[in-house]
């Protein structure tokens, strides 16, 4: 298994590099160096690489899309060696991945923090973390709409008063974990009736919270299903989640070869780009099964990004 | 020999046999839906089967049809039987996995009440039909009670299958003991793991034992003369 997944990523890899000689030289507009953006494999990450390529590309860049590479095991080595250019990455899992036993920095509960606690960990590997989105790919807690509404809760620590009364869905380890029923209590102080053990954000917590067998429930905060299922996501507002907020990261080589363009037109991305836009964009394509392409430009042209 | 010990501390903790969560609630939960799953395929196969092994007819037919049965993966039965049971609001858990089991109780009921009733020694029934016994007649008083250790033979490994297949449904967020099986893999709590595969064992072998002693106990007085 392991030799065979060697194998591929060795195969894989000089692909790669053939097709990225092979781009070489053929520059687009004069000054706009040729980028290579990367993904991981799944539609979130294809969306993100896209946003990324066709705001580059309406500005005259030359791009070539490496998308759904593998999981992050790959991307960050492909990113390292320079056979790709730019990703989109999380902020506090990348600084775990990168630096993993937090001799650099650890993750924190606050995007800024981490995200110079990121950069340090991405200096010696020549890689700069662009600005990053309000939006996040982390644990989060919904409940239904009717809840909500007839509760007036917004945020996690809204459920002080009825905690005691709700069901809480999640994955069989939550009760145990310091992000999910552990931190709630420790956090939060809240303690709830009773723990039903689900999935990790997949389809049966959803069908859990919607057929209310639970009240609320743990899905990942950019999970498609909080729009199509007319869910709410509570705001974490006593930060018990690390930071996971969502930022393009680029090789240093390619922002010396750029005159400041690209880093001016990801982080305008970047500044849109909020947790209902993105669970937008996601419903789009995981649900509606919408081409994220599509998505994508649609999106750049509803903020003024592209023409 | 640690993980020994970690199991029997495991069943040793007092918080293991209490609330919603512990083991007694664990056990009921197992017992009712394998009770149910067992009871409804009774109800669907054992008028059919003594219909057809009174008759003489169609049983090959009904016995590769409820074959079938055998071969669905439960798994795949239970991955199919969830979107619906959400779709009709049946919700989680118990009625998705009720609807795995019951087509893998259904074959072995089938077939032995089929095959009990067909290999009652024909003499017998032919002198009844010619002292003048009515169908129904011979049916509930010469074929049933002769045939009924074997009838129960095939309910007895049916129990046992369902029993021991029920586990699958804390994967679809039911309860019953396969929870302390999925919840602990998760965990990578192995001690929880083994114990809650150590009691669906035994859940099963007392289901062997009991039935085992029912049939005993029901076999009519003819059939229980030690040759």
């Amino acid at each position: 298994m392991k030799r065979g997944r060697t194998i591929f990523a060795a195969v894989f890899a000089a692909l790669v590099v053939a097709t990225a000689c092979g781009g070489a030289g053929t520059q687009g507009t004069a000054n706009r160096p040729d980028v290579i953006i990367g993904s991981t494999n799944f539609y979130e990450q294809l969306t993100l690489g896209e946003l990324y390529a066709q705001i580059l590309e309406a500005n005259g860049y030359k791009v070539t899309r490496k998308f759904n590479l593998g999981n992050r095991e790959i991307v960050q080595p492909a990113i390292e060696s320079g056979q790709i250019d730019i990703d989109a990455e999380y902020l506090a899992t990348l600084l775990a991945f990168v630096d993993k036993n937090g001799a650099i920095a650890k993750p924190t509960t606050d995007p800024k923090t981490t995200q110079t606690g990121l950069q340090k960990a991405l200096d010696p590997k020549q890689l700069t973390v662009l600005d990053f989105a309000a939006a996040t790919d982390q644990n989060g807690f919904v409940i239904t709409k009717a809840t909500a509404d007839a509760k007036n809760i917004k945020a996690i620590s809204d459920l002080q008063p009825y905690a005691g009364n709700y069901v809480l869905g999640g994955p069989p380890e939550c009760p145990q974990r310091p992000f999910c029923q552990l931190g709630l209590k420790t956090v939060y102080g809240l303690e709830f009736k009773d723990f039903k053990p689900l999935d990790a954000g997949g389809p049966l917590t959803v069908a859990a919270l919607e057929g209310k067998q639970i009240d609320v429930g743990l899905l990942f905060t950019s999970d498609p299903s909080i729009v199509a299922k007319n869910f709410v996501l509570l705001d974490d507002n006593k930060h018990l989640q690390l930071a996971d907020n969502i930022a393009p990261v680029v090789r240093n080589a390619l922002l010396q070869k750029d005159d400041g363009t690209l880093k001016r037109l990801l982080n305008s991305i970047s500044a849109k780009l909020t947790q209902g836009e993105l669970n937008d964009m996601n419903k789009q394509v995981a649900v509606d099964k919408k081409d994220n392409k599509d998505v994508a430009a649609a999106w750049l042209k509803k903020q003024g990004l592209i023409k | 020999m640690s993980l020994f010990g970690d199991v029997a501390g495991w069943f040793a903790d007092p918080a293991h046999w209490q609330g919603t969560h512990g083991i007694p609630t664990r056990i009921v939960e197992h017992l009712e839906l394998s009770g149910l799953a067992v009871a409804v395929a009774i109800v669907l196969s054992v008028p059919l089967a003594l219909y057809l092994g009174h008759v003489g007819r169609g049983g090959f037919v009904a016995i590769n049809v409820a074959n079938i049965g055998r071969a669905l993966p439960s798994l795949a039965l239970l991955a199919f039987a969830l979107p619906i049971a959400i779709a009709l609001g049946l919700g989680l858990g118990f009625w998705p996995t009720l609807f795995a089991l019951v087509p893998l109780a259904i074959p072995p009921i089938l077939t032995s009440t089929f095959v009990a009733v067909r290999e009652v020694d024909r003499d017998v029934v032919d002198a009844a039909r010619g002292m003048g016994f009515r169908e129904s007649q011979i049916l509930r008083s010469i074929e049933i009670p002769l045939g009924l250790p074997l009838i129960l033979d095939g309910m007895r490994t049916a129990s046992v299958n369902v029993v021991a297949t029920a586990t699958l449904g804390a994967i679809v967020a039911g309860g019953a003991l396969g929870r302390f099986i999925v919840d602990g893999l998760a965990l990578q709590d192995y001690p929880q793991l083994v114990a809650g595969a150590l009691l669906v064992a035994l859940l099963a072998v007392a289901t062997e034992v009991s039935f085992a002693a029912f049939a005993r106990a029901t076999a009519p007085a003819g059939m229980t003369a030690n040759p």
